[in-house]
């Protein structure tokens, strides 16, 4: 009996997000599962009831009706004490919970014997993780709406032109921390054509900022700024100062800042002061994408754009629900590969695996009882780079044309040892007509050795084509027995030699032609 | 034409050869490469024919011999499928050996060519006719083998007779034997019924020592048989006194010789325990199941063609790891197909090609090419390797052991420390395969179970093509 999804509408003010969206419907449907969603859940992400109904779900009237008709739940925003009211008796429900901030959700959800998972409670240092990461999609979006915002605000455009008109510069935008967001946001303006900084306490995020067309700015400080899971800590003293310094420093100098620092469980680290908003030029725009923690910036109002000292201070703390569509998309997906592997049998009814290392970490209330916080990850993902090493590390080989490592010093000197011997072995007792061609031999040997290192490996089937046409230079011996000068030795099987050799011509002949032919038809296949 | 012309057009020749090889380094002057050949052979030929050793009396003979050779090499050379060109060449090695053969008998029974010798000349003359011969026969049988075996008109699997090297131990025995008789023969009717012992003896060992090995060995064979075709000519040069041949049969030799050894690398092989033949020598036992917790943990999750082209479609970065299996569905141009398809759509596609790929060094290339990939985007093992991080989908096309992780994690496998295409570091792999059976090392591939592997069963031509008509869609 498959189970059924069952996705409500949201209910918290001015969110427009919904959990799946219609293509996700499709695919979910293909895992097993039915679907349900309740009507007009989609309509502020501009997905109806009709697109819905298309992918083959079902359309619930009622929330009411959902809840209840449900054995899984897929929620965007933290539910409501009423919401939980009209969940299911064991019932699944899956989206954003923030179990540490939310103890009295918890224990309704525990008293419902029901099984949460917190999508917020993923373990994202795990690799496979990555998938069903929803803080980091939104994030992203969120990162690229903030820019959108801080362009809107701003009076002038991101990119430096020369018009008839006269020279516009390009703006300047600063980036305060460098995390998903930040660097979502660092891409945007840099696309936008701007001139993007950032600047994160992890100076291991530096590659990345640079990658995205952004600069990084250190802070003059040494310190370590990464605090474990993919976030920041919270910094020394002398460490503040230095930044503080740095960022009033930026504040006159930029047109735009964009903040996104946050540390987990904490209010946001205040980074920009009511002087730096002075210092800055008239016209400016602060995005604070930290407002809803209290912002990054000492003016920010939560939720509203306020201007102060003549500088545009977004604190919109509903970005998401301003790019709806993109942020239901992706989020719709992330649980899309949670439910693939909770239902690995693909047969429509999902199993809780307390195993699975991330499934073990999302879950925060399984069938009643709370599970939350999970015990800590095996090291087994932190450190990737020490764990990967120690099991078996073959020499890396030189590859080609290095004429592989070279030999050790005892094995060079017995193979020198016995070409010595046998040097002399040829020297002592061969004839000099001998020696001559043993010389041209050894010679040939070396350039040979030398010129088919030089050969790339992808050409080793026409290297052995080519090689083999040349050897039918044996057809020189053949050529030599047909007709020697020398007719004259008494009893010379004549014909049994011409015999000999002119099958031999035939047969190298072959090889000649063919092997010829059969290169260049190879190589004329080698294009570009 | 004189003798010191007929020398000068030698040199000329030999220059050529080395130049040709040393064309081959690069794609774009191999065809040059190719062309010095051509030049060189002719050069030499016209030299020798028109030179001191050859007499008028001749020329119909060499004309006629020749015109019979050139229509059915060009014809072969035409006519050959790009997927057969192993057992071309396996075949083409054995007309070398049969020729070296053939000269060696020829100029022993020819009492002109011997008869200005005494002493020591005489028996460095008569060791080198039967080192020749020798060389050529055991070139020449085994060549055979190997091309009854990739054609697949012999089975693949190693033939493993019991007490093997001591026959082949034997034989040699034998063989010197018999040699020390040939030397101290007095006439040449004598000499003659050693020679022929001799000739029947290595032609047995060519066979035996070919059937001996199995069908994933085979680059290694075809190299080995390439560089025996070259110490035959070699060897017939010394024969004959001749310079030109000793020269450009030492160049062929160790040219096989290094390929030999660069596929014996790449399968982290001693070529001593390649030639003596099967897997696993020393105790003769194939490829046992090896210690506990190497039996792969994990299940193996199928998938079909449409997903497969949903997640290439959905990927930046894809590697495609071709293998035999590509060749013996003849899929290389769908496999181009579907390459064109997302380069086009901006999907950065790259080959990944490890050494012993295919029956024969280079296989995967030249098939690659042959289906118009572009070679800049076909890499060596060693240039992409670190790549696999950032790869999406690394797509593994009838290849199996040279992406077995067990190589690197498991040092109780049999095929531990040799050198694999880390597909498992991506972040998703789909390997076709026909079924779940082991590969040529029998060893079983715990890629398989790896949580980012899927698995697309069928004929590798099959399931591609209905990827390429998923992905047009």
């Amino acid at each position: 009996m498959p189970q059924i999804i069952g996705v409500p509408k949201e209910t918290a003010v001015g969110e427009k997000r919904v959990a799946t969206v219609p293509e996700v419907v499709e695919k979910l449907i293909k895992l097993g599962f039915k679907v349900m969603v309740q009507s007009g859940a989609g309509d502020a992400a501009n997905c109806s009831d009709d697109t819905y109904r298309a992918a083959g779900a079902e359309i619930a009237a009622t929330a009411a009706q959902l809840w209840s008709g449900s054995d899984i739940l897929f929620k965007v925003g933290v539910p409501t004490a009423e919401e939980v009211g009209l969940l299911r008796e064991g019932g699944t429900l899956i989206g954003f919970i923030w179990p540490a901030q939310n103890p009295e959700l918890m224990q309704q959800l525990a008293a419902k014997k029901a099984t949460v998972l917190a999508i917020d409670s993923l373990p994202r240092t795990l690799s496979r993780a990555q998938k069903m990461d929803a803080l980091t999609s939104q994030a992203g979006v969120a990162g690229y709406r903030a820019v959108i915002e801080a362009a809107n605000a701003f009076g002038r455009f991101f990119n430096g032109q020369i018009t008839a008109a006269g020279k516009v510069p390009p703006a300047k935008v600063f980036i305060a921390g460098a995390g998903v967001a930040g660097l979502a946001a660092i891409g945007t303006a840099a696309g936008l054509g701007a001139i993007v900084r950032a600047n994160d306490t992890r100076a291991e995020v530096a590659d990345q900022v640079v990658s995205l067309g952004g600069e990084f700015v250190k802070v003059d400080y040494e310190e370590e700024g990464s605090g474990g899971g993919g976030y920041a800590k919270v910094m020394s003293e002398g460490f503040q100062k230095a930044q503080r310094e740095m960022y009033a420093k930026q504040a006159k100098e930029v047109d735009i800042i964009i903040t996104t620092a946050l540390i987990p469980g904490k209010p946001a680290p205040r980074l920009i002061t009511a002087e730096m908003v002075q210092s800055m030029k008239p016209g400016s725009v602060i995005v604070d994408m930290a407002a809803e923690r209290g912002g990054n910036c000492e003016l920010t109002e939560a939720g509203k754009t306020v201007v102060k000292h003549g500088v545009t201070i977004v604190g919109y703390t509903d970005l998401n629900s301003r790019l709806a569509k993109q942020s239901s998309t992706l989020y719709a997906t992330n649980l899309f590969r949670l439910t693939e592997e909770l239902c690995k049998t693909k047969d429509g009814v999902i199993n809780v695996n307390m195993e699975d290392d991330a499934i073990r970490g999302l879950t925060v209330v399984k069938e009643g009882g709370i599970t939350w916080p999970p015990p800590a990850l095996k090291p087994a993902a932190a450190p990737p780079a020490a764990a990967a090493k120690p099991a078996v590390a073959p020499p890396k080989s030189h590859g080609h044309g290095g004429g592989g490592a070279p030999a050790s010093g005892k094995a060079t000197a017995i193979t020198f040892l016995i070409a010595a011997i046998l040097f002399w072995f040829v020297g002592a007792y061969a004839p000099p007509a001998f020696l001559g061609h043993f010389t041209v031999f050894v010679l040939a040997c070396f350039v040979g050795y030398m010129v088919v290192w030089n050969v790339t490996p992808a050409l080793h089937t026409p290297l052995m084509s080519v090689t083999n046409a040349i050897s039918s230079i044996i057809a020189i011996g053949a050529l030599v027995q047909v007709a020697p000068p020398l007719e004259s030795v008494a009893g010379r099987p004549g014909g049994w030699i011409l015999g000999l050799a002119v099958f031999s011509i035939v047969l190298t002949t072959i090889n000649m032609f063919g092997g010829f032919a059969v290169t260049r038809r190879m190589l004329e296949m080698f294009r570009k | 034409m004189s003798s010191g012309l007929a020398t000068v057009s030698y040199i000329g020749a030999t220059i050529l050869f080395i130049l040709s090889l040393g064309g081959l380094s690069h794609p774009e002057s191999s065809r040059r490469g190719n062309l010095y050949g051509m030049i060189g052979m002719t050069v030499a030929v016209l030299a020798t024919v028109f030179g001191p050793q050859v007499t008028a009396g001749g020329y119909a003979w060499i004309i006629g011999a020749m015109v019979v050779g050139a229509s059915i090499g060009l014809y072969a050379a035409r006519t050959v499928k790009m997927t057969q060109m192993p057992e071309l060449v396996a075949l083409m090695h054995s007309l070398v050996g049969l020729a070296a053969a053939l000269v060696g008998f020829a100029n022993y029974i020819d009492p002109a060519a011997s008869s200005h010798l005494s002493g020591a000349e005489k028996v460095i003359h008569e060791v080198e006719i039967y080192v020749g011969i020798l060389i050529g026969a055991v070139t020449f049988s085994g060549s055979i083998i190997a091309f009854g075996k990739l054609s697949g008109k012999i089975g693949g699997s190693p033939l493993l007779l019991p007490g093997r090297h001591w026959m082949n131990l034997a034989g040699l025995l034998v063989i010197i034997y018999f040699g020390r008789e040939f030397i101290h023969a007095e006439t040449i009717s004598a000499g003659m019924m050693p020679l022929i012992i001799m000739t029947v003896i290595s032609l047995l060992f060519g066979i035996h020592m070919v059937m001996a090995i199995g069908g994933a060995d085979m680059p290694v064979v075809v190299s080995m048989l390439n560089s025996y075709s070259g110490w035959a000519a070699a060897a017939t040069g010394f024969m004959l006194s001749n310079d030109l041949l000793i020269v450009t049969g030492a160049l062929v030799g160790s040219s096989g010789a290094i390929l030999s050894y660069i596929m014996c690398k790449a399968m982290n092989r001693h070529f001593v325990s390649v030639i003596a033949g099967g897997f696993g020598t020393g105790s003769g036992a194939p490829a046992k199941p090896s210690g506990e917790g190497a039996q792969p943990a994990g299940e193996v999750v199928s998938v079909n063609a449409a997903e497969t082209a949903e997640l290439l479609r959905d990927s930046k970065n894809v590697i495609i790891v071709p293998g035999y299996g590509m060749a013996v569905a003849q899929a290389q141009h769908t496999v181009y197909e579907i390459t064109k398809l997302l380069r086009e759509k901006g999907v950065n596609v790259r080959f990944g090609i490890h050494p012993v790929a295919g029956r024969m060094p280079g296989h995967m290339n030249v098939l690659l090419a042959e289906a118009k990939v572009p070679y800049d985007i076909v890499l060596e093992m060693d240039e992409l390797n670190e790549d696999f991080p950032d790869t999406d989908v690394a797509m593994v096309i009838g290849a199996n052991d040279i992406v077995n992780p067990a190589a690197q994690d498991d040092p109780a496998s049999p095929i531990a420390g040799m050198p694999v295409l880390e597909v498992w570091k991506a972040k998703n792999s789909i390997v076709m395969k026909r079924s779940m059976a082991s590969g040529y090392a029998g060893v079983d591939n715990p890629l398989f179970y790896k949580e980012n592997n899927r698995m697309l069963f069928g004929d590798a031509k099959k399931m591609l093509d209905e990827v390429l008509v998923v992905l047009k869609t």
